[in-house]
């Protein structure tokens, strides 16, 4: 039996249309699968095309919630993990870019509810028209998986079931 | 010197635009223009695919409204494989497409008005920009805000219901659907914990209406006079006059509200319906065939359906249309803030007919498919909830698509967007010899009436920021600002 100590959302995003843009959708599929294969309880993923204000009132319904993303950003190599917080939130220039800061913003404000927030962004190289994560955003998808499965079995209360090396 | 100023991108729309405006000398506005800086090839990336695919591949083109141009291909492709041309399907499936289209309606509108427009209406045009935000009506409006997120949520609930997924859904297919609505999913939505119910949705709806309301009546010249010009209206309207965003023929009337395209076919839409390319932008221009380029654009969506359609098939909306109408004494309304009040008339009508689609059994019927003799071209046309939505696809004999012409909403509202940036910029900026924030705001407002979607499909971390520009006539650099 995996006893959860609190419960955690992995809540990826992207366009899977879009190439690389779906390393957020393909994250969040492997997450689900290790979370069946280890029968782990209170713990959940979501995914979408964007934040939307409506996932204020998603996340304020959960104690970690780890969004994840594509990044474009160039000085950036695999993936990073961040702590998200309110005060970070600003008016976004277009809601179809709604950030992680704003939807925390959101959830404390209209919610009362502030869960403990990151935000994991993976570095992608191809934004096309087509299906598929190019071969290097790939190998920064199972960077980017390894550390975060290390990170949500560290939050879990892990009886059996997981190896010691998994536990951060 | 001649100075250009440049807001790039516009705040508080979808994607990404920029707005230009040349002043003379001695500060009066000469020209303005909104540029469109999104490229989109995505017309010809769908020729050579399998015709089946396109209600999932056109889904890709805007993380906004994916639903609607879902709903136009699949429409299109009933055509090919021999489904008819919107009443052929089985009722199971129109409705449940009918169902996931108000679901798509209703919360586009009510994210467009809770987050998007309604800081202007609340702390003013000219208000400083720290409160004029989403966040400064968390702060002095808490409960609207609370319902435009439950409102916004309601109707992401209903896609999902409908369409089988959130991210690329499957609902329509050619001919049908691949689904019906369970008893469990209906109950879910007619009649959840509050508010997640259709009537909770349908009073919120009507609250939303009064707000406007009210504020119209405290800013009256305000909203008339803003950036109010006449021009021509079309829209898809049902067969007897009514409102049908899904279904219909295509009608238009000009400013005065003679009727100058009359219920023709859509499937006939290119005979009547062609687009100018310009030099300065990458959106194109429709208009009118048979009236031309320069008197033939039209403005679609809220505004345009109300102008368009003889009456409303649901009580509560029906009667606000009355009121609608009888403020302009039943001519068309030509003011683009009132985009605001007939936005509103549609929430409650998609509030209304949500929950007169959740009673009815036919949702709950097997028959899901209709299929017939196939053939080579297909139209689609739908009220996307910024406008009329046309998709055309033409496949050859091994069911490859030959030929992709999308005319989305945004694009038939290019030319009166523009006429709207250009009257508000001189209204506002003529003559003065500061360029404030709310002057800028001002333009701003006249773009984000329309709802325009400038449709951007990625969203990855460390997208450009927002930076505005004061240039010369020379192009050189005379102030920026970033948001």
């Amino acid at each position: 039996m995996i006893k959860l100590k609190r419960r955690a959302l992995i809540y990826g995003y992207g366009n899977p249309g879009r190439e690389d843009d779906g390393l957020g959708i393909e994250m969040v599929k492997m997450v689900q699968n290790w979370i069946d294969m280890h029968k782990l309880d209170c713990m959940t993923t979501d995914s979408n095309y964007q934040l939307n204000i409506e996932d204020a009132e998603k996340i304020s319904e959960w104690d970690i919630v780890v969004f994840v993303d594509a990044s474009k950003d160039e000085d950036l190599h695999e993936f990073i993990c961040s702590k998200v917080e309110s005060s970070d939130a600003k008016v976004e220039f277009t809601m179809h870019a709604v950030s992680p800061a704003y939807v925390l913003h959101l959830s404390q404000k209209l919610f009362n509810k502030s869960p403990e927030t990151y935000v994991m962004g993976i570095k992608g190289y191809e934004w096309d028209f087509k299906e598929g994560l190019s071969d290097c955003a790939k190998l920064n998808l199972e960077q980017g998986f390894q550390y975060l499965t290390r990170k949500l079995a560290g939050w879990a209360l892990i009886k059996k079931n997981l190896p010691i090396s998994m536990l951060s | 010197m001649p100075k250009k100023i440049t807001i790039e991108p516009v705040t508080r729309v979808e994607g990404h635009g920029k707005v230009t405006i040349k002043i003379d000398d001695e500060g009066n506005v000469r020209e303005s223009r909104l540029h469109i800086v999104e490229f989109r090839g995505f017309e010809r990336f769908v020729q050579g695919r399998p015709y089946w695919e396109a209600p999932v591949l056109v889904q890709r083109l805007c993380g906004i409204c994916p639903v609607s141009h879902h709903l136009a291909a699949a429409k299109a492709l009933d055509v090919i494989v021999g489904a008819g041309t919107g009443d052929g399907l089985t009722a199971v499936g129109d409705k449940m497409r009918r169902l996931m289209h108000f679901g798509q309606f209703f919360q586009s509108h009510v994210l467009h008005f809770f987050h998007l427009s309604s800081p202007d209406f609340l702390f003013g045009i000219n208000s400083d920009p720290a409160i004029r935000n989403i966040i400064g009506v968390i702060e002095h409006h808490k409960d609207l805000a609370v319902q435009g997120v439950m409102m916004r949520k309601y109707g992401q609930e209903v896609i999902f219901h409908t369409a089988g997924k959130k991210i690329h859904g499957t609902g329509a297919i050619p001919g049908g659907i691949n689904k019906n609505l369970s008893i469990a999913e209906r109950d879910l939505l007619l009649n959840g914990a509050d508010p997640m119910n259709a009537d909770k949705m349908v009073e919120w709806s009507v609250a939303a209406l009064a707000f406007f309301k009210a504020y119209h009546k405290n800013n009256t010249t305000l909203v008339d006079t803003f950036a109010d010009f006449p021009s021509n209206h079309l829209s898809i309207v049902r067969k007897d006059g009514a409102m049908d965003i899904y279904n219909g023929v295509l009608r238009a009337v000009d400013a005065n509200g003679k009727r100058i395209l009359d219920d023709v076919d859509c499937q006939d839409y290119d005979k009547y319906i062609e687009e100018e390319v310009k030099n300065w932008s990458y959106m194109k221009f429709p208009y009118l065939k048979h009236i031309g380029k320069e008197k033939g654009w039209y403005r679609v969506g809220p505004l345009a359906r109300l102008n368009v359609v003889d009456f409303i098939p649901t009580p509560l909306a029906q009667k606000e249309f009355e009121e609608f109408k009888a403020y302009t004494h039943g001519k068309p309304n030509n003011m683009s803030l009132h985009y605001h009040w007939a936005r509103l008339i549609e929430v409650l009508y998609a509030a209304e007919e949500i929950r007169n689609l959740l009673k009815d059994p036919d949702l709950q019927n097997e028959d899901l498919v209709v299929k017939g003799e196939k053939t080579n071209k297909g139209v689609g046309v739908i009220e996307a909830p910024r406008g009329t939505l046309f998709h055309h696809y033409e496949i050859n004999d091994n069911d490859q698509i030959t030929l992709a012409n999308l005319i989305v909403s945004t694009t038939n509202n290019n030319e009166p967007m523009n006429r709207a940036v250009n009257l508000t910029a001189k209204s506002f900026m003529n003559g003065q010899k500061e360029i404030t924030e709310g002057m800028m705001n001002a333009v701003e407002v006249a773009i984000r009436a329309y709802d325009p979607c400038l449709s951007c499909a990625t969203h990855a971390l460390g997208q450009m920021p927002l930076e505005m520009k004061l240039v010369n006539a020379n192009d050189e650099v005379i102030d920026t600002k970033s948001k």
